[in-house]
């Protein structure tokens, strides 16, 4: 289990040295899963708030699929954006395999669902809270989705955050529609997967360290603008 | 407005730079073990260097490979599975394949060799033993081209051994590196290449124990993606570096690439 220990000095080595294949696939990392993370938010939380007011035929059914699609696996959506971004898928033509957009995209598709799912429970929760004083105030649907976002703003970061979690971690998606190529998409899980198969696991750990530090780092810089902005709001 | 002009300028950018990357690069769907012992890393800027072409390398099994430069996806299939190379030409889909390099499998095992194979030349006696000892084995099981040269020792040795699936006979379903890190941690036998082998950092107390059968020869080939099947590939730039791998200059650097000391990839393709 020496490892252990070679990985921690490792990766505060590793951090140290400024070494510019490491920053590069840090940005990448970053790039893809928070591009990923504000798309899947811009589609996920319309129609989480939609499904949370809502009061339509089959919608138990929509609340059992949308959190079901939490549970997809990366590498299922990896093949799918794989077939459909292949040469010879229906996609082929936008040449985007094996981009960075082709990771952004798969990311997507793999959080959208659970960007959707929470933010539909917040909401609803949310919404019953105030659905008599909305019912008194003759609010359309729209105001209404407007007010609900804007009041569970901090609880929507979370979720949020529970996406690009998600996003950042995963593997078996980019690394098929990414290809784990050399500085163009190797992100630090597909990284992480490429030192362990070469036996490296020391190194492997210590890029493990890192990621966590910059999942730390994202969370925080989110909850300190949470606070600077509870604080502007009470003053 | 201002979203609009965002969102073609973001459109336009994209797409740009889908048609960049192609102009200028390459995609080599590729054998791990090439690119994980760092072949690529020492031949590719020399490469790069001499011709501005840039060389992208997608490192899966051999298997995988293929399948993915049967759908297009790349301009050059550099693997080791000479028979399903052939089929890869026949189909259609390769233009020409050209035998570029060699090195050989060996079987390593744990240093107290629970089968008594170590020493053993000949790779089907010793595959016999591990299985009538009912010895550990961790196998690629994933369609690679050591999946398959394993595949065919066994069958030369007499062996079915996937029917002790899941008992003595444990296949992995992953990596070259994936499974010598699990045969490790369960102390099996595994059948993997010398280059892998010599490049891997997580050895343990394994040793090689069976190494020298002329049945262990490993060819690399190297295939340039048929425009005529894929008219995506760019093949200029595809045939150059193929051309360039078989060159003289391509074929010594080659050669000239160590790992401890050790040369992990022999050149052979055909003179020309």
């Amino acid at each position: 289990m020496h490892d252990i220990g070679d990985a921690l000095g490792l990766a505060v080595a590793l951090v140290l040295s400024g070494d510019a294949d490491l920053l590069e696939i840090v940005l990448l990392s970053l790039r893809v899963s928070l591009s990923a993370t504000v798309i899947a938010c811009l589609v996920g939380l319309p129609i989480g708030a939609l499904v949370a007011i809502g009061r339509f035929r089959g919608r138990d059914v929509v609340l059992i699929v949308m959190n079901a699609l939490m549970g997809l696996p990366p590498v299922v959506v990896g093949l799918l954006v794989y077939l459909h971004l292949s040469r010879s898928g229906p996609l082929g033509f936008l040449g985007l395999l094996y981009t960075p957009t082709a990771m952004i995209v798969a990311q997507t598709i793999l959080i959208a669902p659970i960007v959707a799912a929470l933010s539909r429970q917040v909401l609803e929760d949310l919404h019953t809270e105030y659905a008599e004083q909305f019912r008194s105030l003759c609010l359309t649907r729209l105001q209404t989705i407007r007010a609900l976002l804007w009041d569970a703003r901090y609880s929507l970061l979370t979720v949020g955050l529970a996406g690009f979690g998600r996003a950042v971690a995963e593997v078996g998606a980019v690394i098929i529609v990414g290809g784990n190529i050399d500085h163009l998409t190797r992100v630090m899980t597909t990284a992480i997967a490429l030192e362990t198969s070469k036996g490296d696991l020391a190194l492997a750990l210590a890029l493990g360290i890192v990621l966590l530090v910059i999942a730390l780092g994202v969370n925080a810089a989110v909850q300190s603008v949470r606070i600077t902005a509870a604080r502007h709001a009470y003053v | 407005m201002l979203a609009r002009t965002l969102g073609t300028t973001a459109m336009a950018v994209l797409l740009a730079g889908g048609a960049l990357a192609q102009d200028q690069s390459i995609i080599v769907q590729s054998t791990t073990s090439t690119a994980n012992s760092g072949l690529y890393d020492y031949l590719l800027p020399i490469f790069e260097d001499e011709t501005g072409i840039k060389v992208n390398v997608v490192a899966v099994g051999t298997g995988q490979a293929i399948t993915n430069a049967e759908n297009c996806d790349g301009d050059v299939l550099l693997v080791h599975a000479k028979a399903a190379e052939e089929k890869f030409v026949e189909s259609g889909f390769g233009t020409e394949r050209t035998d570029l390099m060699y090195n050989d499998f060996v079987i390593v095992g744990p240093a107290d060799d629970p089968a008594g194979v170590a020493g053993m030349q000949d790779a089907q006696p010793a595959l016999s033993q591990i299985a009538e000892q009912g010895a550990l084995f961790a196998s690629r099981g994933d369609d690679s081209g050591t999946h398959k040269k394993e595949m065919a020792l066994w069958e030369d040795a007499g062996v079915d051994p996937t029917a002790a699936s899941g008992d003595w006979y444990r296949e992995t379903g992953s990596g070259m590196g994936a499974t010598l890190n699990a045969g490790i941690g369960m102390g099996a036998y595994v059948m993997t290449d010398r280059a892998t082998w010599i490049s891997f950092d997580n050895k343990q107390d394994y040793e090689i124990q069976v190494e020298g059968d002329e049945d262990l020869f490993n060819q690399y080939g190297v295939i340039p993606v048929s425009p005529e099947k894929c008219p995506s590939v760019n093949a200029e730039a595809a045939q150059s570096f193929a051309d360039w791998l078989v060159s003289e200059e391509g074929q010594s650097a080659i050669a000239g690439f160590e790992v401890a000391g050790q040369q992990l990839f022999f050149p052979n393709a055909p003179e020309n």
